[in-house]
């Protein structure tokens, strides 16, 4: 369902991601390297947690298991952006921000690029894959997580794990 | 403590707005006066207004990590003695009507007797909120999002008001309603940035997409300018110029997980005041039919239609119905909204402009003046957390 992608989808030069200081995110950007999506799961309660944190929100349990899920999700909202907010950004021209939600995670959701035409119709509810995407020229390199449109049936409700 | 006293822990009728004040608005990197001389002047401008010595301030309230401190505030004016200084928590204009509640808690709790809440801006000297440069790496929330140039506000903002569009059938007409009411009033106010700059229905759709779905009109100004008003307790209203205008009530906050990180607060198509809006009813002791008048934050005008449905003005699937200029503009309208421009088009003083402009309209002073004026509600800045609103009332509502 998921493979690298071949070139980045946005210029070099936007902010680079790195873990804390107390380094509560870590597992999850050394997930991303591997090509392997991380999210945080509570031992104790099953609750499924992202963004990280050092507690359960759900049960306070502390110290949450970082725990592979597969990426896929759907759209649960989109925004394409004209306007550059970044000199990086200046002679880019459009490109589209999605939220999307992983039903099979306890429906939490994370932000990336949808990869392909910048102009296209967007659906909220519309299947996704993840693409995991390395930038291993950067310095500090990092990986993030990228997606596109899923072939094959929309990912339903009655797929959620919890 | 008395039991009784127990029972009546409020703000409503116990503390006055006596005076308000701002310095001219300019565009954005535009004031010839650094931002911590901006502050004085609009703090002196309040103080003029009301016929107060400024020494007399013994508490300062702001929010938004305002720059202009305190103590130094408190040192250049020459204040006889600091008795309060109260920064609200969280970025943005969230804390508009929240450093009003804390000024006013403050008088009410007996800490202090005089708060200015003020809200000073210098981007010339400071920078941009819309443009993020000058970083490198990023961690927590940002990192989440930057790397996918998820950057500025209107990025962060846009999906929410996607969601909230797709969920209730909004329409991009009600967004543009909100844009040309608010440039409606900037025409008659001439402190209005935009004022002798009028808005059409015409210009707003074939104005540029900075991000979907919100056109150039959708997003607030930036700009550089100064903002202040002068609280005292209700007692001590009559000694002043003006009338005093009376604080109702006001809250802040947000409901459960509003800050989950990465976009994962649980109800995410919401502008924040899912519980904030009925805690401030309670407390003002008045409904969405006794408003006569709105100045609701517009950091984006999606914002706006969300806060004002949180508000009980409309339920979100009649927004389209009711967010028409007829509507929205004074004097005439159902629900006169934003009636000095607001952000859009008076000046982005970072929402305290909209706390002014609800000051004049109890006053009966507004250069778009409504003639149900004796409640006036503010929203504060929609989308964040904390948020916070405040409704403002004429001695007649006591």
């Amino acid at each position: 369902m998921s493979g690298a992608a071949r070139a980045h989808h946005l210029p070099a030069g936007l902010p680079i991601p790195v873990s804390e200081p107390d380094g509560l995110s870590a597992p999850y950007w050394a997930g991303l390297r591997l090509n392997r999506l991380l999210v945080q799961r509570c031992d104790r309660c099953t609750t499924w947690q992202f963004g990280p944190e050092w507690i359960c929100h759900h049960c306070h349990a502390f110290d949450l298991t970082w725990t592979e899920v597969e990426p896929i999700g759907r759209i649960f909202s989109w925004e394409r952006v004209w306007h550059p907010s970044h000199a990086a950004l200046k002679q880019h021209g459009p490109y589209v921000a999605l939220l999307v939600e992983l039903p099979h995670a306890g429906r939490v959701r994370m932000v990336g690029n949808l990869l392909g035409d910048p102009r296209q119709t967007l659906v909220i509810g519309t299947a996704v894959a993840g693409v995991f995407e390395h930038h291993l020229q950067s310095d500090p390199a990092y990986s993030l997580l990228q997606w596109r449109l899923q072939q094959g049936p929309a990912v339903s409700e009655s797929q959620s794990a919890d | 403590m008395t039991a009784r006293a127990r029972d009546e822990r409020t703000l409503r009728g116990r503390v006055a707005v006596i005076g308000i004040g701002e310095t001219e608005y300019y565009r954005h990197g535009a004031s010839p006066d650094p931002e911590f001389k901006l502050a004085l002047k609009a703090i002196l401008a309040a103080c003029e207004d009301a016929g107060l010595d400024p020494r007399e301030i013994d508490g300062f309230s702001s929010y938004s990590d305002d720059r202009s401190e305190a103590s130094r505030l408190a040192a250049a004016l020459g204040t006889h003695r600091l008795r309060s200084a109260t920064m609200q928590w969280g970025g943005g204009g969230g804390g508009c009507c929240a450093a009003v509640a804390n000024a006013a808690a403050s008088i009410a709790a007996g800490l202090a007797d005089c708060v200015v809440v003020f809200r000073s801006l210098a981007q010339g000297q400071y920078g941009r909120f819309g443009q993020a440069g000058g970083i490198h790496t990023v961690s927590g929330e940002r990192s989440y999002l930057m790397p996918y140039g998820v950057l500025a506000p209107p990025q962060r903002f846009a999906m929410r008001v996607r969601r909230y569009m797709h969920d209730h059938g909004v329409r991009q007409e009600a967004l543009r309603a909100i844009a040309l009411a608010a440039y409606h009033h900037a025409q008659a106010n001439p402190r209005a940035v935009m004022h002798g700059k009028p808005l059409d229905a015409e210009k707003y759709d074939a104005s540029r997409w900075i991000v979907e779905p919100f056109h150039l009109y959708d997003c607030c100004m930036e700009n550089d300018g100064a903002a202040a008003l002068l609280l005292v307790p209700a007692e001590r209203a009559g000694d002043f110029r003006h009338k005093g205008v009376y604080v109702l009530g006001a809250a802040f906050g947000s409901g459960h997980r509003a800050a989950a990180t990465a976009h994962n607060a649980p109800l995410y198509a919401t502008a924040s005041f899912d519980t904030v809006a009925p805690d401030l009813y309670r407390m003002a002791e008045v409904g969405p039919s006794d408003v006569g008048v709105v100045q609701a934050y517009e950091n984006f005008t999606g914002g706006v239609v969300m806060a004002l449905a949180e508000h009980g003005f409309f339920k979100p699937e009649d927004a389209n119905e009711f967010l028409t200029v007829d509507n929205l503009i004074a004097p005439s309208g159902r629900l006169p909204l934003n009636t000095s421009g607001g952000n859009l088009a008076e000046c982005y003083m970072h929402g305290l402009e909209l706390v002014l402009e609800a000051v004049r309209q109890v006053r009966g002073t507004s250069t778009n003046q409504v003639p149900r004026n004796d409640v006036a509600l503010v929203i504060g800045g929609p989308m964040v957390t904390p948020a916070s609103n405040l409704i403002l009332g004429s001695e007649a509502t006591l």
